[in-house]
């Protein structure tokens, strides 16, 4: 053997050389079974009939889409009918050894939602928008976007972000009496920023400077947040609800020719500056994480700090900068709720969307664009409660308030694949 | 770069790691640190990179006395260092590890990673590294991952090169290509730290040696001395270096193991299609590198994998499929490779481990209740019996030193009567003096009539011990071979050739 064909078989990859096999789980046909029997179970112990009547377009919209018109009964049990299909399908392809495919999982989702929207509409003499479902889930899933990002950033330095939710209640408070007294938007908006990363130094200086379990230093943020703005917004706000509780909310800046496009226009092109700011955010999260010198150290840290030690990055102070870099960003999250989705601030209202936001960071697999979309869908199922209210759906708003925390269940539990977590996540940096 | 430690003192607490330990390293040298893990060599070293502040002592590059408050100022005056456990980034590909810490960025902060990659191929090229600057590192062999931790070292200018026990991981044939790099960067001017434990290694590239025995230097040697005289400056006194044991008295009871494989959680297989046999009465090591499917066979034995087919039996009952529990009640006993992950519990006391597995049911537990004289009893005989050298029974385990960990380990897997032993590397990070009892205690339990089978990475100890040796090449067997086979050939084998190849390559 010449020592040309050993080196060469020392440095081919492990991946190529070592045999693997695909191994499949039945959680995902499990998934799809169940919701599958759920959904034919509510058809028939709750028939509905009648049309259901989908509005694709406003009135005000330069070009016109009619309404289209269902029958909803049928519709239902056809969108049903494909659900079983995708499911026999992703049943056949698990029992062959093979994986269920994304988009296999999408049309199924597809076809649940528009049955279930047929269903849930059915009977309604108004439409049933389109525009007001997508537009009002880019509207919701804003803290859960901004949130899930500050997930992102802290964890992929080391830090699990579990303070998101702290980070928006304290953002929204603040951006509420900021925004109050300087009839400023932006002062808001600006106020909420800096309150999050102050969340986010509490969180860093017991996560990373005394080596606190970051699980716990997070869930006590949470919830002493919610006490501190609880307590503040009945001695402080109510009292004086004229000046410090009635803020100035950014308008909705509707992009010219944009905005216009049918169905999308309205949804992505008519809304307000911090949505726009979401929109940028994202790639320039992912660009900044992966591209930029900054990036590649944060990631260093959280992948394995004592290699970013040993070649003189100073592993605290970018956990740190990671850190409040993450509570300033969850902050914009925050601010969604004073700013541009009430005009005041109310008790705990952000009601859990940090935790959404946490679930997204893991649904997203760590990846800034990934979790954006599942904050998104998130946000959808957040959206379906007032849609189906204005239509004067038959359906409990209670049972509707429960369908976000559902789909984020399913969500992560089912169709996450297998995922890896920054190695040092959670783990305090000590040294020596 | 001359490269001078002047008194280097560095305490943890009541433990004295570095006593006033003085060495001189001269530019275009190979000066060899010898000394038994735990002697202080890596505590030495850490203090040299930066990483550990000296209590007293002074660091002096070319005569001027430095002042490193982290690894970045050691990197920054011309230190580098091979770490023994990778300083990489697992997820990070080559290029981006080598750049990481002194990123060139373009236009609008993107880092360059052309720059990266060019001096990646650039060190590569002058030393044959033939190593991609964009593998992901996790992907690549661990010698490979070597040289990228060299490259990375080279890349800052290093002139000061510390190698800390570099052949750990290797096989004896990239254990020869680092020599030649070793050898190839000293003559290029660089002065070279070479951390071992190896004797071998040492008399066969080392310049000069400095022997180092409980935090302080204890001599000086050349590469012509002997291993004896080698092993007795470092252990203290004089060391048996083999292990004396008879021919073995097979008999008809023993493992079989057929057509056995292992796959982990993400599908990859870890064990392919193995099979073999360990009869009573005989020891078979299975040989190879870190990293080749040894640690899941073990574990595969005990019923830790998940996904296993094929058949193991033990005297023609099957093993595949049943619980821990039931396989040690088979009587397996079971030494891990990582004794302080799987093998004791820390915080418990000596007597408390000795009695993990035992905690079912009587003599150790009668109707729910700890019997707490009979254990102490038990563990006061053990502890004699293994020669744990201990204030008493009711020390933590974490307190130990890893000789009597092991020892403690061995303890309770050799005290219920067995019928198969597996230990995995038995004497990884222990002491010479532990090392020959632990030895002796697995010899007797082969002439006891107990299949063993050993795990070792350590192609001395897998010859000693053995009579017959098993090599284990990504998860598949390349073959199995008489004790006395040429080192040579063991060696090539652990890189996949076929004992046949092997051997017409070898003769």
């Amino acid at each position: 053997m010449s020592a040309d064909h050993k080196t060469t078989q020392l440095d081919a990859p492990l991946s190529e050389t070592t045999r693997t096999v695909t191994l499949v789980t039945w959680k995902t046909v499990g998934v799809l079974l169940v919701v599958t029997v759920l959904y034919a179970l509510l058809l028939i112990a709750v028939p509905h009939s009648g049309d259901t009547r989908f509005l694709l377009s406003q009135r005000s919209d330069f070009f016109q889409i009619p309404v289209i018109v269902v029958p909803a009964a049928p519709f239902a049990w056809a969108c049903g009918a494909v659900m079983l299909a995708v499911t026999a399908v992703a049943v056949v392809l698990t029992a062959r050894g093979r994986r269920t495919p994304l988009w296999l999982v999408v049309i199924y989702s597809l076809a649940g939602l528009a049955g279930f929207l047929a269903w849930a509409g059915a009977g309604s003499p108004r439409d049933l928008s389109i525009v007001g479902l997508l537009g009002g889930a880019v509207l919701w899933s804003v803290p859960f976007v901004y949130g899930a990002l500050g997930g992102v950033i802290g964890e992929r330095s080391g830090v699990v972000n579990i303070a998101i939710e702290a980070q928006l209640l304290g953002a929204a408070f603040t951006a509420a009496i900021v925004s109050s007294i300087t009839n400023s938007a932006f002062a808001g908006l600006f106020a909420a920023v800096f309150a999050g990363a102050l969340v986010a130094l509490v969180l860093g200086l017991f996560a990373i400077t005394y080596h606190v379990n970051q699980v716990i230093v997070g869930v006590v943020l949470n919830v002493l947040v919610v006490g501190l703005t609880s307590f503040l917004y009945s001695q402080v706000l109510v009292p004086s609800a004229e000046t410090l509780n009635s803020t100035t909310r950014f308008a909705s800046i509707p992009i010219p020719v944009l905005s216009d496009i049918p169905v999308l226009g309205p949804v992505l092109f008519d809304q307000p500056l911090p949505i726009y700011l979401m929109f940028i955010a994202v790639p320039t999260v992912w660009y900044t994480l992966n591209r930029t010198r900054w990036g590649l150290r944060l990631r260093a840290v959280g992948e394995h700090p004592k290699a970013a030690d040993t070649v003189g990055i100073d592993v605290v102070r970018t956990r740190y900068n990671a850190v409040l870099v993450a509570g300033a960003v969850a902050g914009l999250g925050g601010a969604f709720y004073t700013t541009v989705y009430l005009s005041q601030f109310g008790e705990n209202m952000t009601g859990g969307a940090g935790y959404i936001a946490l679930a997204a960071v893991i649904f997203g697999k760590w990846d800034p664009i990934r979790s954006a979309f599942a904050g998104l869908l998130f946000g959808f199922a957040s959206n379906l409660q007032n849609v189906l209210s204005v239509v004067g759906s038959p359906v409990p708003s209670q049972f509707m308030l429960m369908v976000p925390y559902v789909v984020t269940l399913l969500a992560v539990a089912g169709l996450v694949g297998r995922s890896r977590p920054p190695a040092a996540s959670g783990e305090p940096y000590i040294k020596g | 770069m001359l490269l001078e430690l002047r008194g280097i003192t560095k305490r943890f607490g009541a433990l004295v790691a570095n006593d006033h330990i003085d060495l001189v390293v001269q530019p275009g040298e190979i000066h060899s640190l010898l000394g038994e893990n735990g002697a202080g060599k890596s505590t030495l070293m850490n203090v040299l990179y930066g990483l550990y502040d000296a209590d007293e002592g002074e660091i002096l590059l070319d005569g001027v006395v430095q002042n490193f408050s982290g690894p970045g100022d050691a990197m920054a005056a011309g230190i580098g260092m091979v770490h023994q456990h990778f300083m990489l980034v697992p997820v990070f590909t080559v290029a981006e590890n080598v750049m990481l810490g002194h990123e060139q960025t373009r236009g609008g902060g993107r880092l360059d990673l052309e720059a990266a990659r060019a001096q990646v191929k650039e060190i590569s090229a002058r030393f044959g590294f033939h190593v991609d600057p964009d593998a992901v590192v996790e992907d690549l062999p661990v010698g490979v991952q070597q040289r990228v931790e060299i490259i990375k070292a080279l890349s800052r200018n290093a002139d000061v090169l510390v190698f800390d026990e570099p052949t750990a991981v290797l096989t004896p044939q990239e254990t020869d290509e680092l020599m030649a790099i070793m050898r190839q960067l000293r003559d290029e001017g660089s002065a070279i730290v070479f951390i071992t434990h190896k004797l071998r290694e040492v008399r066969e590239v080392a310049d000069r040696i400095t022997v180092i025995r409980h935090g302080k230097v204890v001599g000086e040697a050349l590469p012509t001395a002997s291993d004896a005289e080698l092993a007795s400056l470092m252990v203290g006194r004089s060391v048996e270096l083999r292990v004396h044991k008879g021919s073995p008295q097979l008999r008809d009871n023993g493992l079989k193991v057929a057509n056995l494989v292992v796959t982990n959680e993400v599908g990859t297989v870890v064990v392919d299609d193995i099979s073999f046999e360990v009869r009573g009465g005989e020891v078979l090591v299975v040989a190879g590198v870190q990293g080749n499917g040894q640690t899941e066979l073990t574990e595969a034995l005990l019923g830790l994998e998940h996904n296993v087919s094929g058949s193991i039996t033990l005297d023609g009952e099957e093993l595949v499929g049943r619980s821990v529990r039931r396989i040690l009640d088979e009587g397996v006993g079971f030494v891990p490779e990582d004794r302080t992950l799987d093998g004791l519990i820390g915080e418990f006391t000596i007597a408390e481990n000795l009695m993990l597995d035992r905690s079912d049911g009587p003599p150790f537990v009668k109707a729910g209740a700890l019997q707490l004289p009979f254990r102490d009893r038990f563990a006061k005989e053990k502890v004699a019996e293994f020669d744990v050298r201990t204030q008493g029974i009711t020390t933590q385990v974490g307190r130990l030193s890893g000789g009597n960990q092991q020892k403690v380990v061995l303890a309770r897997e050799l005290s219920r009567d067995l019928r198969l032993f597996v230990a995995a590397q038995p004497t990884r990070g222990v002491d010479v003096g532990s090392i020959e009892f632990i030895h002796k205690r697995i010899v007797a339990t082969r002439d006891a009539g107990v299949p063993v089978l050993v795990v070792s990475t350590e192609l001395d100890e897998a010859v000693a011990l053995a009579d017959r040796i098993m090599v284990m090449y990504r998860g598949t067997v390349v073959g199995i071979v008489p004790a006395d086979t040429p080192r040579d050939v063991l060696g090539l084998m652990m890189a996949g050739i076929s004992p046949e190849d092997a051997k017409g390559e070898v003769a």
